[in-house]
């Protein structure tokens, strides 16, 4: 019987036969669409360094990828990735992790990065709660679901990333849903290629502990549910709040040109060297 | 191999102890700083911010401690040399990091300029009180490296001493200051850079492919390479096996964190590194660290003119810990007396290590200020009866004053 290789085999390590995620789990389309918009940019994988965090989307570089792989700890990929970017300007980074690694516990390296305008590319995975863990409640969690840490449902606000990501000076802001596998990819090429701080919200089924809390069923069902309740950004700007009560807004929010930190470290190095 | 000439500022300066320390970083091949600003150990990072694109190193103020010893390992892995310095809150907040740092075999320098504690205790004012906390903050088994300095100078050539040791044995080591070393202003003598000796990074010389980032050499140290040249190696926190790749079993737990923990342990006759004074037939020996070591210098001084037969014993390298000299002395003298800025740490490991055959008498202080040599005195004045042996630490009610 002869095997046909997935076309992306070739980007993955020859030893890591699986993966960690649930079947169903939105990650697998998250992965394809990163090393789709690697193949389709022509890059190699030495052109780049995955960091992560902790949680079930911080799997999916690690250790998949035939790369550098540095897979760190829960809420700040996004610092180590800094301390990588100054000193290797040349490199594409990618960090990939999930709502609960970068919104909550690393929220404010996140905000920080995007501050400072660092080149890197961030895809966060948003799933709405704590994967790994088990189902808890997470900033990114629907007000009113119950999880396990929200037996009589969330209290809380919903936390909307792209806008704080937006507001703390990103370069480029995008998020799609697991439905748009193709925008997405679009995307994940536009950030790796943005010279700052990029950062695509991938909105995620986790079938096995977001499904269960919201009674959503199987991922296909997720899956439908994200295609009926996704809206353009720019018919999404025409509607109010009430409208727009349990919409995902989904394209390219920020897409700027602005003053990169490494550059600017390359910059301050010649003018030094200058005087 | 020797310092490269760039980072190294040769002559005569007057210095504090921040200042030495980033200066003995750069003289080491730091070129790479992440630190968040907290006193008394901001001068370091000021004096990093104005140097750093002098001499094609970078200089980032993160948003926080985390931030800036995450960083600090992620250039680490990039080949570059790499310090963060923090006091107190700071450095509970690096704990995480350390951890990671010890697990991953990152080769990085920390330095802890200690203040009053706990919380935010005494922001201006020294203490010792970190020691304790220096070797088990983070949480699981690892081993570290640790010195302590006790002037600008010292401060100067143990930065460069703690650079090499994190290169040797792929490991954390920490600088231990206290804001008086930090904050005293002395002579500090920068030699030319081909006086200083420099541990190169012990890079994998392999086929690309073939890279295992976790195969230890004969000493219990694996190569290393850097992020970016590659080799796709894969680090992670987890329990790892040679590739980097978790493994989550008990055997791979053992074989991984004995061998974190004894290349420290196994190598620690080349480590540990301390100063003898008049110890042999000494009935009374003073062990202490960093700025209580001078202080300590006076009451000793003060003994001897009593007629008592003092001998002193300095902590360079406190972590490791010089267990064995420890315990031979013990069998040899009356007592041991540990003045420290503390409640009772590095004392602990003295008297572990007397195995209740010398009395252990503690001089404590609870910081903000340093030693009055009397209480030191006052206590070695006692110890020499030797009367304590075998009550484990004692400390002697302080002596009244008119
Ligand atoms: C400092 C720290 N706190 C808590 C944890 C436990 N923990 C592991 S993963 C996780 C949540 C992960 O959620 P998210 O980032 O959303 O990832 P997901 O699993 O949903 O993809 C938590 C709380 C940890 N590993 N480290
Ligand atoms: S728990 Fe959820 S997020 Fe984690 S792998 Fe399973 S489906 Fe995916
Ligand atoms: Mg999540």
């Amino acid at each position: 019987m002869s095997v046909s290789a997935h076309p992306f085999r070739r980007y993955m390590r020859n030893h890591v036969t699986r993966t960690t995620t649930c079947p169903g789990c939105g990650n697998g389309i998250i992965t394809q669409a990163i090393l789709r918009a690697i193949d389709e940019l022509g890059l190699d994988m030495d052109d780049f360094i995955f960091v992560s965090g902790i949680g079930c989307s911080a799997w999916i570089p690690s250790p998949l990828f035939a790369a550098d792989t540095l897979h760190t700890t829960h809420g700040r990929p996004i610092a180590f990735a800094t301390g990588i970017k100054l000193c290797l300007p040349e490199k594409n980074i990618l960090v990939a992790s999930g709502d609960g690694d970068l919104a909550a516990i690393g929220g404010n390296h996140l905000i920080h990065a995007a501050r400072r305008n660092i080149d890197m590319t961030v895809v966060l995975v948003n799933n709405g709660i704590y994967g790994m863990t088990g189902g808890q409640t997470a900033p990114t969690t629907p007000r009113g679901l119950t999880t396990i840490t929200s037996p009589h449902g969330t209290l809380e606000h919903t936390f909307d990333i792209c806008a704080m990501v937006a507001a703390a000076g990103a370069s480029y802001v995008t998020r799609w849903t697991t439905y748009h596998p193709r925008q997405m990819t679009r995307s994940i090429k536009k950030a790796i290629v943005k010279k700052g701080f990029a950062l695509v919200e991938a909105i995620s089924q986790c079938p096995v502990q977001f499904g269960r809390a919201a009674k959503l069923g199987k991922a296909v069902d997720m899956l439908k549910h994200f295609k009926e309740n996704s809206i353009r950004i720019d018919k999404a700007r025409n509607l109010d709040e009430e409208a727009l009560k349990g919409k995902i807004v989904v394209g390219e929010f920020v897409d700027i040109e602005k003053a990169e930190l490494a550059s600017e470290w390359a910059r301050l190095k010649q003018e030094v060297m200058e005087v | 191999m020797k310092a490269d000439p760039k980072g190294v500022l040769t002559g005569s300066h007057f210095l504090d102890g921040d200042h030495a320390c980033a200066e003995g970083a750069l003289a080491a091949g730091c070129r790479f700083f992440g630190g968040y600003p907290i006193t008394p150990s901001t001068e370091v990072a000021e004096r990093f911010s104005q140097r750093c694109p002098l001499v094609e190193a970078i200089f980032i103020q993160m948003e926080d401690e985390l931030g800036s010893l995450a960083a600090v390992i992620g250039a680490a892995w990039t080949g570059r040399k790499a310090m963060t310095v923090t006091s107190g809150p700071g450095f509970s907040l690096m704990m995480e990091h350390i951890g990671l740092a010890a697990m991953l075999e990152t080769p990085l320098v920390l330095a802890n300029v200690q203040r009053g504690g706990p919380s935010t205790g005494l922001p201006t004012l020294t203490g010792q009180a970190d020691m304790m906390q220096a070797r088990w903050g983070s949480h699981g088994d690892y081993e570290i490296i640790a010195v302590s300095p006790n002037s600008p100078q010292e401060t100067f050539d143990f930065t460069i001493k703690a650079f090499n040791l994190s290169e040797r044995y792929r490991v954390p080591v920490l600088v231990m200051l206290d804001e008086c070393v930090g904050h005293m202003t002395e002579k500090v003598v920068i030699p030319p850079a081909d006086e200083i000796e420099i541990e190169p990074r012990r890079y994998y010389k392999g086929p690309k492919d073939k890279y295992l980032p976790f195969k230890p050499d004969k000493d219990l140290v694996p190569p290393m390479v850097d992020a970016g040249s590659g080799t796709r190696f894969h680090v992670t926190g987890l329990t790892h096996d040679y590739r980097g790749y978790p493994v989550m079993s008990a055997d791979c737990q053992e074989e991984l964190v004995r061998r974190l923990v004894n290349k420290i342990r196994k190598n620690a006759d080349h480590i540990v590194e301390y100063e003898e004074e008049q110890t042999d037939g000494a009935d009374v020996v003073v062990i202490s660290y960093g700025i209580t070591s001078r202080v300590a210098l006076r009451a000793v001084d003060l003994a001897r003119q009593e007629g008592i037969k003092v001998g002193i014993l300095r902590l360079i390298v406190v972590w490791p810990f010089p267990e064995k000299r420890i315990r031979e002395l013990a069998g040899k003298v009356k007592a041991f007396v540990m003045p420290e800025i503390n409640y009772g740490q590095m004392v602990l490991e003295v008297d572990r290590c007397a195995c209740g055959r010398a009395e252990v008498a503690l001089v404590p202080h609870g910081g903000g200020w340093v030693h009055d040599p009397e209480d030191i005195l006052h206590t070695i004045r006692q110890a020499a009866k030797g009367k304590g042996v075998g009550k484990g630490v004692i400390e002697y009610p302080r002596k009244k004053r008119g």
